[in-house]
């Protein structure tokens, strides 16, 4: 046990380094969400006043929820793409090498994707207090949103890294994001799925995100529903790609790297 | 060899280098498309907000991927000549009879090229989703020619960036930032209908907004010519500017060379 936490650390210490010493890699994973919620946010209010949109905070809070759920989700894949780095610069293999746990090495990356991930949720939540986000739940309430978007952060850092893992290539990069982005954005992101119609609204009805999404707006309202379903809907999504991450690893040692 | 000929040569090399990338063909094709139908599909509500300017928020929204391509296209050229650079093939060429003036118009006589079959895969998907151009078959003719403009203009900015730098990832970095100017416009609501007062006037201030309109106005108005003057008068400025600005570039880097 004590081999993988002192393998996770090292590595969790140098994806951290890296990130927080590059601006090229620490400003767009700072940058986008907040573009994203200044968008949608500012640009998409007047939704509020289509009939049927009811929701407390606002269409603020209503947007702040999706980017932070969508900042956690891309946090994760951002380091997906540092991984797949480490592996086509022969990082990896001398990683693999000499790392006494291997499994420390998920763990790791892992880490440092939280880490990278609680540093632009901090800032995209001062913006959206200073925009004038309003908040009806309590601390337990935030400590749930918040709590929901670290698992969805884990989530995808190990899809990132399972994927990252099997290729071993930067061009592996739009494998890692288009099924996030597109599992994101067939949820309900501009309107609650009441208000959805059609094909949208058939598939955001099955999405998993869906739940996370309305149970994360919920808490910000200080209405909680659905919230064990949503927090029961990321583990599952973590455990699995915990696995799948794992295997990959597991692909990476029987190629060499 | 004429310059004509010289620039015919080089916009088919263009044109063939990119088609020998299947990233750079189908990724303009399909993204643009993709955000369209999740944007519709979760907006789709908007219709009933009072004011709004079509029946179908589909119709509506067919103008963005217009803009969104040629945004695509730029920067799969400026990379593409940014390689150009790179590879020391601009060198050679320089040392060739070849006339400054047929290079910048032969990239973007590729630019064009490939701006323009986007434009018809638009607009076929557009009508096949049920879209009918209110301008008609002439708007759909102007539209086309609008849309080409556009491209063009991007394009400059692209072989700009291109010729300053030399650097394929200084022009990758152009996308974020022209992002901005997509989303921090008019493309999901009408500028009347924005309601933060900044955003709206931001909107007001971007070029972008206009082109958008332009190119929205052939679709669910028909002839608008304040709309249509603005577009195309953008556009043009946009297209002079860049092209003296990458003139200017092209003759510093040759003198370097």
């Amino acid at each position: 046990m004590r081999g993988i936490v002192a393998v996770a650390l090292a590595v969790a210490w140098r994806a951290i380094h890296n990130v927080f010493t590059n601006p090229a890699l620490l400003i767009p994973s700072i940058v986008f969400p907040l573009f994203f919620f200044t968008a949608f946010a500012g640009g998409l209010s007047r939704v509020s006043d289509v009939p049927g949109f009811d929701y407390g905070p606002g269409y603020t809070g209503f947007q702040f929820v999706f980017v932070l759920l969508q900042s956690a989700a891309f946090g994760g894949v951002f380091t997906g793409f540092g991984i797949a780095r480490d592996f086509e610069s022969g990082f990896a293999r001398r990683l693999l090498l000499a790392a006494p746990r291997r499994s420390g090495i998920v763990l790791g990356y892992s880490l440092a994707a939280l880490v990278r991930w609680l540093t632009t949720a901090s800032v995209l939540t001062v913006v959206a207090v200073v925009a004038g986000m309003n908040i009806g739940g309590g601390p337990v309430d935030l400590f749930g949103l918040y709590g929901l978007a670290l698992i969805v952060n884990a989530a995808a850092t190990l899809w990132a890294a399972g994927v990252a893992m099997r290729l071993r290539t930067m061009q592996a990069g739009p494998v890692m994001q288009m099924p996030v982005f597109l599992i994101l954005f067939f949820a309900p992101v501009y309107v609650p799925i009441d208000l959805l119609q059609g094909w949208i609204e058939a598939i955001a009805s099955i999405n998993p995100v869906t739940a996370l999404l309305e149970a994360g707006r919920s808490l910000l309202a200080g209405e909680p529903e659905h919230v064990a379903l949503a927090f029961g809907v990321a583990v599952a999504l973590a455990a699995a790609f915990a696995l799948w991450a794992v295997r990959g690893l597991r692909r990476a040692e029987a190629a060499g790297a | 060899m004429t310059t004509a000929a010289q620039t015919a040569e080089l916009a088919r090399r263009s044109v063939v280098r990119t088609l020998r990338q299947p990233a750079n063909v189908v990724a303009p094709l399909l993204f643009p498309m993709m955000l369209l139908a999740v944007n519709a599909g979760g907006l789709n509500s908007a219709e009933q907000l009072p004011g709004f300017p079509a029946d179908s928020f589909f119709a509506f929204a067919l103008a963005v991927p217009f803009i969104q391509g040629a945004l695509f296209a730029t920067m799969n050229a400026g990379t593409d000549l940014a390689r150009d650079i790179q590879t020391g093939f601009l060198n050679r060429l320089s040392l060739s009879p070849m006339r400054s003036v047929a290079l910048l118009a032969g990239q973007l006589g590729g630019v064009v090229t490939i701006g323009l079959v986007q434009a018809v895969f638009y607009l076929g998907v557009g009508l096949a989703a049920g879209v009918r151009l209110e301008s008609g078959v002439t708007g759909a003719v102007v539209l086309l020619l609008l849309a080409t403009l556009i491209a063009l203009a991007f394009g400059s900015l692209g072989a700009f960036a291109a010729l300053r730098t030399g650097s394929g990832e200084a022009v990758q970095g152009l996308f974020p930032a022209l992002f901005v100017f997509l989303f921090i416009s008019s493309m999901n609501l009408p500028r009347n209908l924005i309601e933060i007062d900044w955003f709206r006037t931001a909107a007001t201030l971007n070029p972008v907004s206009y082109l958008i309109e332009g190119v929205r106005s052939l679709i669910i108005v028909g002839w608008d010519t304040q709309a249509l003057a603005l577009a195309f008068g953008f556009a043009f400025s946009i297209g002079v500017v860049g092209l003296t600005a990458a003139s200017w570039a092209l003759r510093v880097r040759l003198t370097r060379t």
